[in-house]
């Protein structure tokens, strides 16, 4: 019986040891906030508790909102927010339809298409001004335009993010259904890197960068623009907006909540800025955010995003009416709506009124002056 | 019987031929992984030598890096002047355990529950046993968000979330529980049932001193199946309730930007094969204590 009561207290000692060590990372993550799971420790009873879901896992592309929490700008704003990371499977729309957050982060297509379901969902500010979204193949392969493509594998992502290389192909003479040979593309590069597809969906703040991270086996040095041949949606004139912020209909009809999305969209603008002005900060903080991520590519992906926003002609999240019409008419034209959506799909008081009081701050609402830096592309995005 | 005077034997050994026995399983444990890395190497020598392709696979640096790059990945920094990627990913498998195990013990609980109540229950038996099976013929990848979407809200706030994931992660290992359970708490030798009956043995007497004991070698062989389940179910749950930190989150964002660092992702992937090797040693140790009359324990 001897041997018994050892092995009892091996494993005796086994639970508690792996008890303390559940115990340690629990603590690990409160203290990092690496979640944002664990807010209710710091919400008080004065501050509005709101929630943001995200359209993707934490990364540059979000960094304003990121930057506003960190830099408080949210609690100066009476405000308590929870960022919530997207994923392959969250689809923000649901998410803000099913009551789990009350904003939402989602290209503008997707919301077009959610709303021709007969949901109501409604823009309420279009952060992103003009569209990342590029196709790209390699240049010793002689495809260099887009109607090159013709009779080719081209990898895309499907379930609504292929719009608006639809529209261009269509523009150009192709018919996305029978000329072309449609590759669904997983969220990494690796086929056109393995030469799966002869050209790739690729956004300029990530994927592409992934690319020219990634060393060419046959140099042995990083492969660069000069390899690649890049078809930019908004330069083809297909660039439908993305990332813009959305609520239900119900939700901002309440007076309160119109003035809790004002001071939102006040706070979170108010990151974007502090992000143009200090792109590595808001790398920092994005990083903290996300422990997996490597730093050089964050980098970029802010350099990136920040072209993408700035400058805002008319300030930034207010939708340019034009830009508006564009995507409606891709929406219209691929069947992605049946019918093409009006108006009521975005409004841009509540921007507006975040925008006023924002320069009434002293604050450059529009970025005219920013210019694009260079930033450094590092080895496999470290 | 004869299994328990058997095992008394067994544990008299003396102290040399157990360390023997423990270093020779050891030693095979190691040769079994030299040779499994020697295969893989192997085969990637051989290809890149050959210039082979199976279909449009290639084996490189991208498709099968080397073991050492992927173990020396774990201690390299997971990005400039951050910490060691295994530094990371511990804090990420802690996470993940925590989960995981909390849903192990929720999902081996009903299971035994449940096991209980269909052994009683002939009708019961007949009537729920088909659904208890469908319910894992349901994709856990069509269960998770629904569990998320509903159950989150309904969590209090300490639990959200990862609460969920429990949840997601029981689901997927109270079935064997369940199954074992049952057939385990009717495998008893009718007789000896008869023997307790007429002692007057209450139904409870009967089911902690007969059925549950004989049924705890077969609850135990469903547990050590259930354990790496609950990994797994843990990791897949934590993508629809939006967890970052764990190791379901790592392993996105390392499929995300897999070409610029193949071996992340296969460091994660080792990192997640030894949590549920770490869950399933836990099984197996909590049983060498409480079931001493495991036939396994005489290999």
């Amino acid at each position: 019986m001897r041997s018994r009561r050892w092995s009892l207290l091996v494993v005796l000692a086994l639970v508690v040891a792996a008890l303390a060590l559940v115990g340690c990372g629990d603590d690990d993550d409160e203290a990092t906030g690496t979640t944002d799971t664990t807010t209710d420790t710091i919400a008080s009873g004065d501050l509005d508790q709101v929630t943001l879901q995200s359209k993707w896992v934490v990364q540059a592309q979000f960094a304003g909102y990121y930057a506003a929490k960190d830099q408080g700008y949210y609690e100066d704003e009476g405000l308590d927010v929870t960022i919530r990371p997207g994923g392959p499977q969250i689809v923000p729309e649901q998410v803000v339809l099913g009551g789990q957050a009350e904003f939402g982060i989602d290209w503008l297509d997707n919301l077009l298409a959610t709303r021709d379901q007969g949901q109501n969902i409604v823009n309420i500010a279009q952060v992103f001004a003009r569209s990342g979204m590029t196709e790209v193949t390699w240049k010793d392969s002689g495809l260099d335009e887009i109607t090159d493509l013709r009779g080719k594998k081209v990898g895309v992502w499907i379930n609504g993010n292929e719009h608006k290389l639809f529209a261009a192909l269509t523009k150009n003479g192709l018919d996305p259904q029978n000329d072309v040979d449609v590759v669904a593309q997983p969220f990494n590069m690796d086929l056109l890197l393995n030469r799966e597809v002869e050209a790739a969906a690729a956004m300029t703040y990530n994927e592409l960068a992934q690319i020219l991270e990634t060393e060419n086996p046959d140099t042995g040095e990083l492969y660069t623009l000069d390899d690649l041949n890049v078809f930019r949606m908004s330069e083809l004139g297909t660039g439908a907006l993305e990332d813009g912020v959305f609520v239900t209909e119900e939700w901002i009809a309440d007076e309160a909540n119109q003035d809790i999305a004002k001071r939102f969209l006040k706070a979170s603008f108010r990151g974007w800025i502090y992000c143009r002005d200090n792109p590595d900060a808001c790398v920092d903080i994005v990083l903290d955010n996300g422990p997996t991520l490597g730093e050089g590519h964050q980098r970029w992906m802010m350099n990136e995003v920040n072209d993408l926003i700035w400058p805002s002609p008319d300030g930034i999240g207010i939708m340019d009416a034009e830009s508006f019409d564009v995507t409606n008419q891709i929406a219209t034209d691929y069947d992605i709506i049946k019918s093409a959506a009006t108006e009521d799909a975005y409004r841009t008081d509540i921007a507006e009124a975040a925008v006023q009081e924002l320069e009434d701050d002293g604050e450059d609402v529009n970025g005219d002056d920013w210019e694009k830096p260079e930033v450094e592309v590092t080895p496999g995005g470290e | 019987m004869a299994y328990a005077a058997t095992a008394r034997g067994r544990s008299k050994l003396p102290d040399a031929e157990r360390v023997r026995t423990a270093a020779v399983r050891v030693g095979l444990f190691l040769a079994v992984l030299a040779g499994l890395s020697g295969l893989w190497e192997g085969f990637r020598a051989f290809a890149e030598a050959t210039g082979l392709r199976l279909g449009l696979f290639e084996a490189n640096d991208r498709t099968m890096p080397h073991i050492h790059d992927i173990v020396g990945q774990l201690f390299e920094p997971s990005r400039r002047n951050g910490p060691l990627l295994i530094d990371v990913l511990w804090d990420a498998a802690l996470f993940t355990a925590k989960e995981a195990a909390v849903g192990l013990v929720l999902g081996a609980l009903f299971g035994f529950a449940l096991g209980v109540l269909l052994a009683h229950s002939g009708l019961l038996q007949r009537g729920l046993l088909p659904y208890v099976v469908a319910s894992q013929t349901v994709p856990i990848l069509a269960v998770a968000p629904m569990v998320v979407v509903w159950g989150n809200p309904r969590l209090p706030p300490g639990l959200r979330d990862w609460g969920a994931v429990a949840v997601i992660s029981a689901y997927l290992t109270f079935f064997p529980v369940t199954i074992n359970t049952l057939r385990g708490l009717t495998s008893v030798d009718p007789r000896t049932i008869d023997l307790m009956r007429s002692y007057a043995a209450s139904w409870w007497s009967v089911l902690w001193k007969l059925r549950v004991p004989a049924a705890l070698p077969f609850i135990f062989a469903a547990l050590k199946i259930a354990a790496p389940a609950s990994v797994v179910g843990a990791i897949i749950g934590e993508l629809p309730a939006s967890i970052q930190s764990g190791l379901g989150g790592a392993i996105l964002n390392f499929n995300q930007y897999y070409i610029t660092s193949p071996p992340s992702l296969w460091a994660t992937n080792l990192i997640a094969a030894l949590l549920g090797i770490t869950f399933f040693l836990t099984v197996v140790a909590a049983e060498r204590v409480l079931v001493r009359r495991a036939p396994e324990h005489f290999a």
